[in-house]
């Protein structure tokens, strides 16, 4: 592999190659070392800093990259919506500005609006990683999940992967169609009409609502956490019927080939998209997920920060 | 005596179904006969217009000039001098300023401002509803009395059915047509682009079409329940010509528009999340266009316009959801229709298209404007239908910057407007 990453930002999955896919998965390999080392801790972005820029409220993602960016030595502050000047009117484009007096060498991202990533990364001579826009893209959530699919199962290309949930206000679900699809994977997407419109079929993807017929030959389920905070409620019923229609329960989990993985983003609402006992179970990879989080976020900040001046 | 002659152009004046080479005179500020130059030893201004067409001043029924409140986008000023480089004499300008323009006042304020400070005609509209927000009729008597030209709540749209059908029948009475931008709010909630492919791989919340022709339905079925005339704003999807097609075929008094933009470009334009592609309708897919160019051609579709809507660098440079809808079009909209509508869809003649920008709208509204018959005010545009130009944006004369159309070729463009027998732009 002779692939090299030339990118300042990393913006989504729509726009790399599945070269560059792959390039970062195998750069993510020598960082999941790291971690099991005695000293977690590598120079490779010291004397940089990182701005974890959080306009929409995240713990899980902003905590991953704050560890990811200590462990390559860099410099890092956290500011989220309510502290920053956001509230007081200031434009994204002036605060992203002062950021960038600051000398922030990596801005990453997440905010509410699809596309915000872009509108900054054309702007600012900092890296912008993208940890999530809107119901746009989540590449690093994807990047992850196509990681821990390719460690426990060797390869990605010929796998079926079933993403089940609310797919339409997905930055999860997309960053995974794209990344899946270019890697040679067939996906299928589950969920009430609703949620999961024929239009995602131009995609390249297949769409089902009849979770049933669909789990016996899956290889991969990634359940999508049914999302309160940007839910209508007249996307479907209620949340009895989705768990009775959609739902990952211990009886349907009967269905899955024994090697099928079992994954989802988090966090997790046990008992409505996935049964508890399912999410802890032995075909259950949720927790590898976290893991491998960290070690991507390490790969993506090394070849998007550390690459200039190296 | 002040005398004007405009010499050797085609003259295409479709009121009067004229299309010859011929001389326009203009006495005092008036189209008139060549034998009312009586005095041969006063000055005569001498305009060349060979190769070009003289056709009666265009104009554009859909504008924002944003004043009064929203001086920092456009000015009356700035916004006439815009039209005037268009080709337009005269303009039609939409309420929802600030104050909304529901009161006599309020539109005595604004003809006393465009009096003073505008070089091409300015016809305001007033609103349907009170601060156009759609709850109680506004004084729309009082508002035609103040010379208001239609009445609209443009940029918002009355979802009740019944107040919608009491304003047509008020309006009727009063004697002014009706202007609705077509949006059914429970069905775009808060989508900001067309509902379909590109929505779908951005995330970005669509705006279906259904949306429109849900309104354009309701607005058939009230212009036809109370005979009176709806004109139905910047029409952008097939559904909504089909359903105007059959509706004009049954003579109901239904019209509707078309913006340069929904045929200029389509919803794939928004992928790089450039601010300057949102606008309000969005922009549509080819099959859209292509039934928009059907309907210019068999004339279900009557009207040309702008949707001028001018914004602040500042207010556009913003996140794709936070930005305001609109771009500017004053001064591109006769390049665009006449490069893509004459000279490469081929869907209508020079002819047609000037009659939509004059005949058509001068009917809906019942203005004397749109005309070179003797006696009629001296409001001439001249053509030159093959001249190729390059959009600038920083030359242009709106006091905005957002449009989607910076550096476009195009083919055919307005070269000289004259309002009132005096050149107001000249290029």
């Amino acid at each position: 592999m002779t692939t090299r990453w030339s990118r300042k930002d990393l913006l989504g999955l729509r726009e790399l190659s599945a070269e560059e896919i792959n390039f970062i998965l195998e750069t993510t390999d020598a960082f999941k070392q790291v971690g099991t080392r005695e000293i977690k801790k590598v120079p490779a972005l010291r004397g940089k800093t990182l701005v974890n820029f959080f306009v929409e409220p995240s713990t899980r993602t902003r905590t991953s990259f704050e560890l990811a960016a200590f462990r390559l030595s860099a410099d890092v502050i956290n500011i989220s919506a309510t502290t920053s000047s956001l509230t007081k009117g200031e434009t994204l484009k002036d605060t992203a500005r002062n950021l960038e007096a600051l000398h922030a060498d990596v801005l990453v991202l997440r905010h509410s609006s699809a596309g915000a990533p872009q509108f900054l990364g054309n702007r600012l001579k900092a890296s912008v990683i993208n940890a999530g826009d809107g119901a746009h893209e989540h590449p690093t959530q994807a990047l992850l999940d196509l990681y821990t699919i390719r460690e426990k199962r060797g390869k990605i290309a010929g796998l079926h992967v079933v993403i089940i949930g609310d797919i339409l206000f997905s930055r999860v679900a997309r960053s995974n169609i794209f990344g899946l699809v270019k890697l040679g994977a067939r996906v299928t997407l589950v969920g009430p009409s609703t949620l999961v419109p024929r239009e995602f079929e131009k995609l390249g993807v297949e769409v089902s609502h009849k979770i049933d017929d669909v789990l016996p030959n899956a290889d991969v389920v990634n359940l999508l956490r049914i999302q309160h905070e940007r839910q209508r409620e007249e996307y479907f019923p209620g949340i009895d019927e989705y768990t009775r229609f959609f739902g990952l329960t211990k009886e349907r989990a009967k269905l899955l080939k024994p090697d099928c993985l079992i994954m989802h983003p988090g966090p997790i609402n046990r008992g409505v998209e996935i049964d508890s006992e399912v999410a802890d179970g032995l075909q259950s990879v949720i927790l590898d997920q976290v893991t491998n989080g960290l070690a991507v976020r390490m790969a993506v900040l090394y070849l998007c920060g550390g690459t200039a001046t190296t | 005596m002040s005398a004007t002659i405009i010499r050797n152009g085609r003259v295409i004046d479709p009121a009067n179904r004229r299309d010859k080479l011929a001389d326009l005179v203009i006495v005092d500020g008036r189209i008139a006969e060549k034998s009312a130059i009586r005095d041969p030893q006063s000055a005569i201004e001498e305009i060349d217009a060979s190769r070009l067409i003289v056709a009666p001043g265009l104009i554009d029924m859909h504008v924002h000039l944003r004043e009064p409140g929203f001086g920092h986008k456009e000015t009356i000023e700035s916004g006439a001098r815009a039209a005037a480089a268009g080709g337009f004499t005269t303009i039609v300008c939409m309420p929802n300023t600030s104050p909304v323009a529901d009161t006599p006042s309020t539109i005595a304020w604004i003809k006393e401002r465009a009096a003073a400070s505008a070089c091409v005609n300015v016809l305001p509209t007033g609103a349907i509803s009170k601060n156009i927000s759609g709850e109680e009729l506004g004084p729309i008597g009082s508002l035609a009395q103040a010379g208001v030209v239609a009445i609209t709540d443009d940029g918002h749209c009355i979802q009740n059915n019944e107040l919608m059908r009491r304003a047509v029948e008020y309006a009727r009475m009063v004697g002014v047509p009706i202007l609705d931008h077509c949006q059914d709010y429970n069905l775009v909630g808060n989508g900001v682009v067309h509902e379909g492919y590109w929505s779908t791989l951005l995330g970005l919340p669509g705006w279906p079409a259904a949306g429109e022709e849900a309104i354009v339905m309701r607005n058939i079925l009230l212009a036809d329940l109370c005979d009176h005339q709806i004109h139905c704003q910047h029409v952008t999807t097939a559904g909504s010509v089909r359903l105007l097609r059959e509706a004009r075929s049954r003579g109901v008094k239904i019209t509707g528009e078309v913006c340069p933009h929904h045929i200029a470009l389509t919803d794939e334009a928004i992928q790089n999340f450039n601010t300057n592609y949102k606008m309000n309708p969005p922009l549509r897919a080819q099959a859209d266009v292509d039934a928009l160019l059907e309907g210019i051609a068999d004339r279900t579709l009557s009207i040309l316009a702008s949707d001028h809507a001018p914004h602040a660098d500042f207010e556009k440079e913003v996140e794709f959801d936070a930005a305001p809808f609109g771009i500017i079009g004053l001064e591109t909209e006769l390049g665009l229709f006449l490069d893509l509508l004459v000279h490469k869809h081929r869907k209508i003649d020079i002819a047609r298209l000037i009659e939509m920008y004059t005949v058509e709208p001068a009917r809906l509204l019942k203005i004397s404007a749109g005309t070179l018959s003797i006696g009629a005010p001296a409001d001439v545009t001249l053509i030159d239908p093959d001249l190729e130009w390059t959009v600038k944006i920083d030359s242009l004369e709106s006091a905005s910057r957002n449009s989607p159309f910076d550096g476009w070729k195009m083919k055919g463009r307005a070269v000289r407007t004259i309002v009132g027998g005096k050149t107001v732009w000249n290029l």
